[in-house]
């Protein structure tokens, strides 16, 4: 996968990663970013054209304006499936990012045909809320993010060790970043209004949940399955929040049965 | 010298095992340690404290906001100003300050401060904190990297509002107004203001652009201060400005007994409560993402959130809180020793008196507070001879003002 830095609308900055080939899909990722060699975009570029435009704060990503709204998320979506030119893309949107991809079909309904959305944000039930990701330390995201930690938690920081003050003080700033431009959306409830636009979505859409999703519970697939008209949910076993990369597999069946 | 004295209102009933027991004496502490009945006498007590330093001749009396804070009991300070204006005559009314990033619409800050201002005879000092983490996004709810931005426009709309002389339209993106009219105004045109500062380069120059007090109000004390003051005067000099001692304020846990023996002997326990148990803060809402700037960020260390830190709950002892400088303890002789370390180490004019600690109960409070006016605060009046007449930092009150007595006095 190649990375590369792209002018959009002379307003931001955007580092782009973009690979494989075939049918053109973009992703929208979670508030995390995407690793360093990422293995779930890698299993992806297998089968599809990926694109990727990290959101200012992530990466090399900046913005002279910055993003405040949902709608300036949304429109920073359109805007980087503008400048790439991507034909009739597949939108994939994990967390932060399914929220992002809802809003795009619910937004531009004419425009998104196929929609995945795993373990997405976007909704709220006082019966089960979302854990207040803001006030996590990061020792206790492996927990939080992964069904089984100790086999996949690595990914979150390859280069160190989170209960090491130096690599921690690294990591805090690079989270710091990345979480400010995701509290625009996310803090302190995430939730913009997006229940209210589910109805508008056109598209074909699979939801995929982790079944021991700790952040946002399963029952939030189920709901976004019943709002969303042309929707299917799959619950996966074995997964987390983190299901792309503890169960890329399933995102690929996903996918594959969006065209069936 | 200017010297405030500054009572944070701390919820003096935590249980001993608190810190084992909750994760956070802010935020989401759970208000069943909280009881309305023992609320009312500390209320009472603390504002009969507040008076109190007035007639002892302190140049101010300081409050501040703080919510879901155990140790903060004001999450409105303007009521508390509001209770102090009717009971005082003389001191500064230091409300430091109005989180004004909260207020919604933040004209809301320009009218209860100009009440405040009208009603005090033109004492007011008006604070406009950005507000703690703590404060501002976990309990209010606000966006960390909006934050600052919210504030620059919610200062912008308060300082026009004082200003303008007509109603005027504000169309701004946090707040719209179609008629945006200050009623009443201050008396002060403006009120001098303070800003309390982390250390960021932002808010010194915030501080220099307008000549706003810049105040660091930390529990670490002076010692702990000095590369951060050090900083502020670094640009103050680069940008050009005059020097006056009175541009900027520190906080200071303080303790005057007649002796160093009897400042532990009497105040051991109260500084151990306060730094011991009401500091206690979980480190996940210490700093929203998004609400220090990276470069300050860079700067702190996380050390606290590791997982060992999290579980560590060792005590700071006295000895070293005392040898540290987070607390200036003693006899008048060595606190005014210390006191003139801090005054001149920092290059303050402004002293805001942290003289309630903790669990103090008020005869203990009254003692220390007394002997400070009384055998302290003469020695150090003089810090400053050369800029003795510097008064843009310090209250304008009415002139006529002197001869109001205040209602206790008349019998009202």
């Amino acid at each position: 996968m190649q990375s590369h830095m792209v002018d959009i609308a002379g307003r931001h900055q955007v580092e782009v990663h973009q690979g494989g080939h075939g049918r053109d899909l973009l992703f929208m990722h979670g508030a995390g970013g995407v690793f360093p060699n990422d293995p779930f975009l890698a299993r992806l570029e297998r089968d599809f054209r990926v694109t990727v435009p990290l959101l200012p704060g992530f990466g090399a990503s900046d913005s002279a304006e910055p993003l405040r709204t949902m709608l300036d998320f949304t429109l920073f979506g359109f805007d980087c499936w503008e400048a790439l030119g991507l034909d009739d893309p597949i939108v994939v949107g994990h967390s932060m990012g399914g929220m992002i991809a809802a809003e795009m079909a619910a937004v531009s309904n004419m425009a998104v045909h196929r929609l995945v959305l795993i373990n997405a944000a976007g909704l709220w039930l006082d019966e089960q809320p979302v854990e207040d990701l803001f006030a996590k330390l990061p020792f206790e995201l492996p927990e939080l993010l992964f069904h089984d930690p100790g086999k996949h938690a690595g990914i979150l920081s390859p280069d160190g060790d989170l209960d090491d003050p130096e690599f921690l003080t690294e990591f805090m700033v690079m989270n710091s970043r990345r979480l400010s431009t995701a509290g625009k959306i996310l803090f302190p409830i995430p939730e913009r209004g997006l229940s209210e636009r589910l109805y508008r979505i056109r598209a074909r859409t699979q939801i995929l949940w982790g079944r021991n999703d700790r952040l946002i519970a399963p029952v939030y697939g189920e709901r976004f399955a019943a709002q969303i008209e042309n929707a299917e949910l799959t619950i996966v076993d074995q997964a987390g929040h983190m299901l792309p990369y503890e169960q890329p597999d399933a995102v690929l069946a996903a996918i594959a049965r969006l065209h069936n | 010298m200017k010297f405030t004295w500054f009572n944070l209102m701390p919820w003096p009933y935590l249980p001993d095992d608190f810190r084992h027991k909750y994760r956070s004496v802010w935020v989401d502490i759970p208000s069943t340690l909280y009881d309305p009945a023992k609320g009312h006498a500390l209320y009472n007590t603390y504002l009969d404290e507040l008076e109190y330093a007035e007639t002892l001749g302190y140049d101010g009396i300081g409050v501040n906001e703080h919510h879901a804070n155990a140790y903060g009991l004001m999450p409105s300070p303007n009521i508390m100003a509001a209770a102090l204006a009717r009971r005082t005559s003389k001191a500064a009314l230091v409300v430091l300050g109005n989180s004004i990033a909260l207020y919604n619409p933040p004209i809301r800050v320009a009218e209860e401060f100009a009440m405040l201002d009208v009603i005090s005879g033109g004492r007011l000092l008006a604070g406009f904190p950005v507000g703690t983490s703590m404060d501002t996004n976990y309990c209010y709810g606000d966006i960390p990297g909006l934050t600052r931005e919210r504030y620059k426009e919610a200062h912008d709309l308060i300082m026009k509002a004082w200003r303008e002389q007509e109603p005027f339209a504000w169309n701004g993106r946090y707040t719209k107004l179609r008629y945006a009219n200050c009623w009443p105004k201050p008396i002060q045109s403006p009120p001098p203001i303070f800003i309390p500062g982390g250390g960021s380069l932002e808010t010194y120059d915030f501080c220099l652009d307008y000549d706003y007090v810049y105040c660091y109000l930390s529990f670490s004390g002076y010692k702990r201060a000095k590369q951060l003051m050090d900083g502020y005067w670094q640009r103050v000099r680069e940008r050009g400005k005059d020097d006056s001692p009175y541009r900027a304020g520190f906080a200071q846990t303080i303790i005057v007994a007649e002796s160093d023996a009897e400042a532990e002997r009497d105040y051991r326990e109260h500084v151990d409560y306060f730094y011991n148990r009401c500091l206690h803060v979980y480190p996940g809402f210490a700093d929203a993402p998004g609400y220090r700037t990276i470069k300050t960020l860079k700067a702190n260390v996380t050390a606290q959130m590791t997982r060992r830190a999290v579980g560590d709950v060792t005590n700071m002892s006295w000895d070293q809180l005392v040898h540290d400088g987070y607390v200036i303890a003693g006899s008048p002789d060595t606190v005014v020793g210390q006191m003139r370390e801090l005054i001149h180490g920092l290059r303050v004019g402004n002293i805001f008196c942290l003289i309630h600690i903790g669990n103090m109960p008020k005869d203990k409070c009254m003692r220390s507070t007394k002997l400070f006016a009384e055998e302290v605060m003469p020695r150090l009046r003089d810090e400053w001879p050369d800029h003795k007449r510097d008064d843009r930092f310090w209250i304008h009150p009415l002139a006529s003002h002197a001869e109001r007595p205040a209602a206790a006095a008349v019998g009202v």
